[in-house]
C-alpha cells in the first residue's frame, strides 16, 4: 500500500532536476519569448514580428529552412523504412554491420560528417571525380553550396533517427501477420497498406518528427556546406545576434524556431497518444 | 511467395546496402585524407603520411580545447546521470500528477533548437550577472546531456521489476542495502548506454555553447569550426579520425559490456 508520504518523497526525487530545468533552461527560453514582443521599450508589441514577415527576404529565408526540412525528412524516411524491415530480419554479422553503420555516425557527431560531406562535393572531390570517371558528366558540377547538397548531407547526419524508431516498431510485428492476412484472402499489396503500414506508423511518426525538429533549426550543416549563399533560420539566428548585434530581430526569428519546433514536438505526440488510442 | 513479394524484399535489401555505404562513406573516406601526403583533397592520397596529425599539435589552442571539452562532458554527463536517474526514478515510481509532463520535459532540449537555447542562456546569465565561460557552458551542457539519461533511465526502470528490492528487504537487506545490491546492479547497462551517449553529445555540441564561450574557453567544435574557416587542410581529417578513433572505442565499450542491440533502446 502507499502512504501519502512516500509521494511525496517521489516528488522531492524529481525536484532536483525539475528546479534546475525550470530555472536554467524554461525560464530563459520564456524571457526570450517575452523579449520578441518588446519592441522599442514598449510591451507587448509585436513590431518584432509584423517587421521580419514584412521583409521578402526573411520570408525567403523561412520558406527555404522549412523546405530543406522537409526534403531532408522525406529522404531519409525513403531510405531508412526498407532499412528497419532489413536490419529486423537481418542475423549476425548482417546485423551487427547495420547496427553499427547506425550507431557509430551517431557517435561520431555532426562536425566530423559535415566536414567530410564538404570534402565530397567540392568540385574538385570525390563525387565529381567518380561521377566523371563513370562518364555521368562531362565537367564537375557545382555541387557544394547547392540546396540538394544540404539535403544529402543533412539526410546522413539524421538517418539513424529516422530508422531507429521505425526499426523499434518493426521488431516488435509479428512475423505470421502477412501470413495471417494471406490466409484471410488479402493480396501483399493490400496486406501491406492495410496492415503492415498503419502498425508501423508509430515508428515513423516518432522519426519524420524528430528528423524534422533537427533539420529545420540546424545549424553546423548549412553553414559549412551552403554557407552564406542561402542562409536558413538558424544562421539567420547567428549573424543577428553575431554580426548584426540586431537582438530585436534575433528574438523573433529565435521565437518563430521555437514555436515551429514546439509544435512538431507536441503535434506529434498528440498524433501517436490517438493512434495507441490513449493508452499511454 | 509472389514475385511482388521477392522483388520487394531484394529492393529492400539494396537500398539498405546502399545505406550502410551511405553511412559509413563520410566516416571512411575522413579516414584516407588525413594520412594523406598532399595539402589538397584528393584520392587516393598520392602518398601516405602522418604530416596533418603532427601539424594537429602545432595548431594554437588546440589541447586547451580538446580539454575544455573533455572535462565539459565528463563533468555534465556525471551531473545529468544524478538528476536524471532520480527524475526517472520519480517518473516510475510515484504516483503523483503530471509524471508525464516531466518526463516530457526533461527530454525536450533534445527537440530544441540548440542555438535558441544558446542565445536565452546568454541573456538570461547576462541578466542575472554570471559572466564565467566555463560555469555557462557547464550549466548549458547538463542540459545538454540530460536528455539521453532520462530517456534511456527511464526505459531501463520501465523494465525493472520492483518487487525484487522488496524481496530483497525481507531477506534481511536494509532499503538502501537493497537499492545498491539489486538495483543499481540492474540499471548499470542503461547508465553505461546513456552516460556514453551523453558524453558523446557534449563533446559534439556547437550550437548551444557558440553564444556561452569567451576568447579563453572554445571548445573542441568552435575551434574545429575555427580552423575550418582559417585553413581548410587535411588537419582537419586528422582531428576528426581521432575523434572517430573515440566514438569506435566507446561503442566497443559499449557493445562488450551492454551489447550493440540494447544500446539503442
Amino acid at each position: 500500500m502507499r502512504t501519502p508520504r512516500t509521494v511525496d518523497g517521489f516528488v522531492l526525487l524529481a525536484a532536483p532536476a525539475l528546479v534546475y530545468l525550470a530555472a536554467l533552461y524554461a525560464l530563459p527560453l520564456v524571457l526570450l519569448l517575452l523579449k520578441s514582443f518588446n519592441a522599442k521599450g514598449s510591451f507587448p508589441s509585436i513590431a518584432g514580428y509584423t517587421e521580419f514577415f514584412a521583409d521578402p527576404f526573411h520570408l525567403k529565408i523561412l520558406w527555404r529552412t522549412v523546405r530543406v526540412a522537409l526534403l531532408t525528412t522525406l529522404l531519409a524516411l525513403l531510405l531508412a523504412y526498407p532499412t528497419a524491415f532489413v536490419l529486423a530480419r537481418a542475423r549476425g554479422f548482417v546485423q551487427s554491420l547495420i547496427l553499427l553503420a547506425l550507431v557509430l555516425p551517431l557517435a561520431v557527431g555532426v562536425i566530423v560528417k559535415t566536414f567530410a560531406w564538404s570534402i565530397l562535393f567540392r568540385s574538385d572531390g570525390l563525387l565529381n571525380k567518380t561521377l566523371l570517371a563513370i562518364g555521368l558528366i562531362d565537367e564537375p558540377v557545382r555541387l557544394l553550396y547547392t540546396e540538394t547538397a544540404l539535403v544529402i548531407s543533412a539526410a546522413n547526419v539524421f538517418l539513424p533517427f529516422m530508422v531507429l524508431p521505425i526499426y523499434a516498431v518493426v521488431r516488435q510485428l509479428d512475423a505470421r501477420l502477412p501470413e495471417a492476412a494471406a490466409t484471410l484472402g488479402a493480396g501483399p499489396v493490400f496486406c501491406f497498406f492495410r496492415v503492415i503500414a498503419p502498425l508501423t506508423l508509430p515508428g515513423v511518426i516518432a522519426g519524420s518528427a524528430f528528423v524534422f525538429s533537427m533539420a529545420v533549426s540546424m545549424y553546423v550543416i548549412p553553414s559549412l556546406i551552403v554557407g552564406e549563399r542561402s542562409q536558413t533560420l538558424s544562421m539567420l539566428i547567428a549573424r543577428s545576434y553575431l554580426f548584426l548585434r540586431d537582438e530585436q530581430l534575433g528574438s523573433s526569428i529565435s521565437s518563430i524556431l521555437l514555436l515551429i519546433a514546439v509544435s512538431v514536438v507536441l503535434g506529434s505526440s498528440w498524433l501517436l497518444r490517438r493512434l495507441s488510442g490513449g493508452k499511454t | 511467395m509472389t514475385r511482388l513479394q521477392t522483388s520487394v524484399r531484394a529492393l529492400s535489401w539494396v537500398v539498405a546496402a546502399g545505406v550502410v555505404l551511405f553511412l559509413l562513406a563520410p566516416l571512411v573516406l575522413t579516414v584516407v585524407v588525413s594520412f594523406t601526403s598532399s595539402s589538397v583533397y584528393t584520392l587516393p592520397p598520392p602518398e601516405w603520411s602522418l604530416r596533418w596529425y603532427a601539424a594537429v599539435a602545432r595548431k594554437s589552442g588546440f589541447w586547451d580545447s580538446v580539454w575544455l571539452s573533455v572535462s565539459l562532458a565528463g563533468l555534465s554527463t556525471a551531473l545529468a546521470l544524478l538528476l536524471g536517474t532520480a527524475a526517472a526514478i520519480a517518473v516510475t515510481r510515484g504516483r503523483f500528477k503530471g509524471r508525464e509532463a516531466i518526463a516530457t520535459f526533461a527530454v525536450s532540449p533534445l527537440m530544441m533548437p540548440g542555438l535558441v537555447v544558446g542565445v536565452a542562456m546568454l541573456q538570461f546569465f547576462r541578466q542575472v550577472g554570471l559572466r564565467d565561460a566555463w560555469i555557462s557552458l557547464l550549466i548549458a551542457h547538463v542540459v545538454v546531456t540530460l536528455p539521453f539519461v532520462v530517456r534511456t533511465l527511464l526505459a531501463a526502470l520501465e523494465r525493472f521489476d520492483f518487487s525484487l528490492i522488496d524481496a530483497a528487504r525481507t531477506l534481511g537487506m536494509s532499503y538502501p542495502k537493497a537499492v545498491l545490491k539489486v538495483l543499481a546492479p540492474n540499471l548499470a547497462p542503461a547508465f553505461l548506454t546513456s552516460g556514453l551517449f551523453a558524453f558523446l553529445a557534449s563533446m559534439d555540441n556547437y550550437p548551444v555553447s557558440i553564444f556561452l564561450t569567451d576568447a579563453r574557453n572554445k571548445t573542441l567544435p568552435i575551434k574545429m569550426l575555427q580552423y575550418m574557416e582559417e585553413q581548410p587542410d587535411p588537419t582537419l581529417a586528422a582531428i576528426s579520425t581521432g575523434l572517430i578513433v573515440l566514438a569506435l572505442a566507446v561503442l566497443m565499450i559499449g557493445s562488450r559490456t551492454v551489447g550493440l542491440n540494447r544500446m539503442i533502446h
